[in-house]
């Protein structure tokens, strides 16, 4: 009966499953054709080279670094943002739309945006440089910058996801036994929602990895300071697209191999 | 009159995606524009045949874009019926683009290499030289970092965007610095001349190597500084039709009509007003 039941709930109508099978089709088909056209014989040789060596490290290293500052904001903001559930509509509107915001833009859109705050003559930017001499675009800081900036909201949302289905009331109890608000935080909200924390990161950091829009636009292109993968695909697709698909199946096997490591209900949506 | 065209610029992701999706990008730009052409005025020009309505892509180099714009008003104008859509982006992507199968009528090259690639995939014949053009050092207006020359290119501790020299502007870029034995030291080595000039605009760099038509076409934020031994280091554009699959009778011939325009003498006189040389 058991079986009965859940064969009964497991059946799809057949119009749905033959419109997600093209669904899955549309997402799944470039990728294989990246695949197919692969240079696979060269490919050794293609990746190997000093550029993309370079770019790799450059990519890693920056998108590691870049979780980990989405990590120290996203999680207090996640928090802000459940918390946001007992404001009245309007602001709660709003900083959820500011937190989603990132999500929606072409990145490139972003890149101006931060060239037009921490710019030479940006906002900020031109005292950054008159008081202190500091000049943030073209430096790897810049490409930190522009990851953090689009990464934010994949863990702001995952960690969001991972409060509202956890059991708040263990923080009530813990609160009503005498903890602080810290100890609530540090002993009861943070391991609640670990897993949430885990998958928010692996996201940021493959949403990071991936960044080209906003990074070209604020931090530009250079080798070995803010080349990253991304756009070192994109100029090879300038003289040698072979070299094009070799650095996009590259990005394409780590992010797959990222992806694969989560569990199924640490992924988006799963966790809500 | 007015005409709706649109133009679309190649930026990088929609490059990633056009040649993953068989280049339907160009396509879905041009859908969609309303105008038919049938309420426009007998206009005067260079019509030299009468042409079918037909929608014409163009691929054009980025360092075209204000001459290309031009010359697709104009072509419009004299040919009611015609719709010309230009989309620009850096030579050697557009190249891809179109032996990838993205649906191209005519491409217009900065250099000859991107153009051979076109024509040794089978795509073009007989390319045409219709325009060149040199390299001018910019800097923004007024000049902040008091640069004078090709030498202050060296200098650390200036700001330097160079086209990377995977595009023509790169490479002529690179060719005039070793003619000159000056090593750059650039922070950024950007996927079109476009690019540069926009870091130069928003003042974001002390110094940047583009064409002159670009100092030309950028207006008051930006200061052009002539740089004599740019004189030999000259680009070659070549245009030509694209014979693909999909390219039905009218656009082809529609095509080949624009490639004539440009190369003739209205179009050298609109280029000359964009300050490109004759071949």
């Amino acid at each position: 009966m058991a079986r009965a039941a859940a064969r009964g709930t497991g059946r799809l109508a057949w119009p749905i499953t033959a419109i997600a099978v093209v669904a899955v089709a549309v997402l799944v088909l470039p990728l294989v054709a990246l695949v197919v056209r692969a240079p696979w014989a060269d490919l050794p040789t293609l990746l190997a080279s000093s550029s993309v060596l370079e770019a790799l490290v450059l990519s890693f290293t920056t998108a590691v670094l870049a979780t980990a500052i989405c990590l120290v904001l996203g999680v207090p903001l996640a928090l802000l943002v459940a918390h946001a559930e007992s404001w009245s509509a309007i602001p709660r509107r709003l900083l959820r739309a500011a937190v989603t915001v990132p999500l929606v833009l072409p990145p490139v859109v972003g890149g101006i945006a931060l060239l037009v705050l921490l710019g030479r003559r940006g906002l900020i930017g031109q005292w950054l440089d008159e008081l202190f001499g500091i000049t943030i675009p073209f430096t790897t800081g810049a490409v930190v910058i522009a990851q953090v900036f689009v990464a934010l909201p994949f863990l702001v949302f995952a960690v969001e996801g991972a409060l509202r289905s956890s059991d708040r009331r263990t923080e009530l109890a813990a609160a009503t036994l005498g903890a602080s608000r810290w100890q609530v935080f540090r002993h009861v909200t943070l391991p609640l929602v670990a897993p949430g924390v885990a998958a928010g990161g692996v996201l940021c950091f493959t949403r990071a990895l991936g960044e080209f829009g906003a990074t070209i636009t604020f931090a530009g292109s250079l080798p070995g300071t803010t080349r990253t993968l991304p756009i070192a695909s994109y100029l090879a697709m300038q003289t040698d697209p072979d070299e094009a698909v070799a650095l996009a199946l590259l990005l394409l096997a780590v992010s797959v191999l990222v992806l694969l490591t989560l569990r199924d209900r640490w992924l988006p949506g799963a966790t809500a | 009159m007015t005409r709706s065209r649109r133009t679309t610029s190649t930026l990088g992701t929609a490059v990633l995606l056009a040649f993953a999706l068989g280049g339907s990008l160009t396509a879905c730009a041009s859908s969609g524009t309303g105008d038919d052409g049938q309420n426009a005025p007998a206009a005067t020009g260079p019509t030299t045949q009468n042409l079918d309505a037909a929608e014409v892509t163009v691929l054009a180099a980025a360092s075209l874009t204000e001459a290309f714009d031009d010359l697709a008003t104009q072509f419009e104008a004299a040919n009611p019926g015609v719709e010309i859509t230009v989309s620009y982006g850096g030579s050697g992507a557009l190249a891809t683009q179109i032996i990838e199968g993205a649906p191209a009528d005519v491409f217009a090259s900065a250099a000859e290499p991107p153009m051979q690639q076109v024509v040794d995939a089978g795509l073009a014949t007989d390319p045409q030289v219709f325009a060149t053009n040199t390299l001018e050092l910019v800097v923004p207006a007024g000049n902040p970092a008091g640069v004078t020359g090709l030498a202050d290119l060296s200098n650390a501790d200036l700001r330097i965007a160079l086209c990377d020299e995977s595009v023509p502007c790169g490479a002529a870029s690179a060719k005039l610095l070793a003619n000159e034995g000056i090593t750059a030291a650039p922070d950024t080595l950007e996927s079109d001349v476009k690019a540069v000039l926009t870091k130069v605009s928003l003042g974001e760099v002390d110094a940047a190597l583009v064409y002159r038509t670009d100092v030309l076409s950028a207006g008051d934020d930006i200061e052009g500084i002539e740089v004599p031994a740019a004189a030999d280091v000259v680009n070659r554009y070549p245009i030509a039709a694209i014979s693909g699959d999909a390219t039905g009778a009218a656009e082809a011939q529609a095509a080949a009509a624009f490639v004539a325009f440009v190369a003739g003498d209205a179009g050298r006189a609109t280029l000359d007003e964009h300050g490109f040389g004759a071949p």
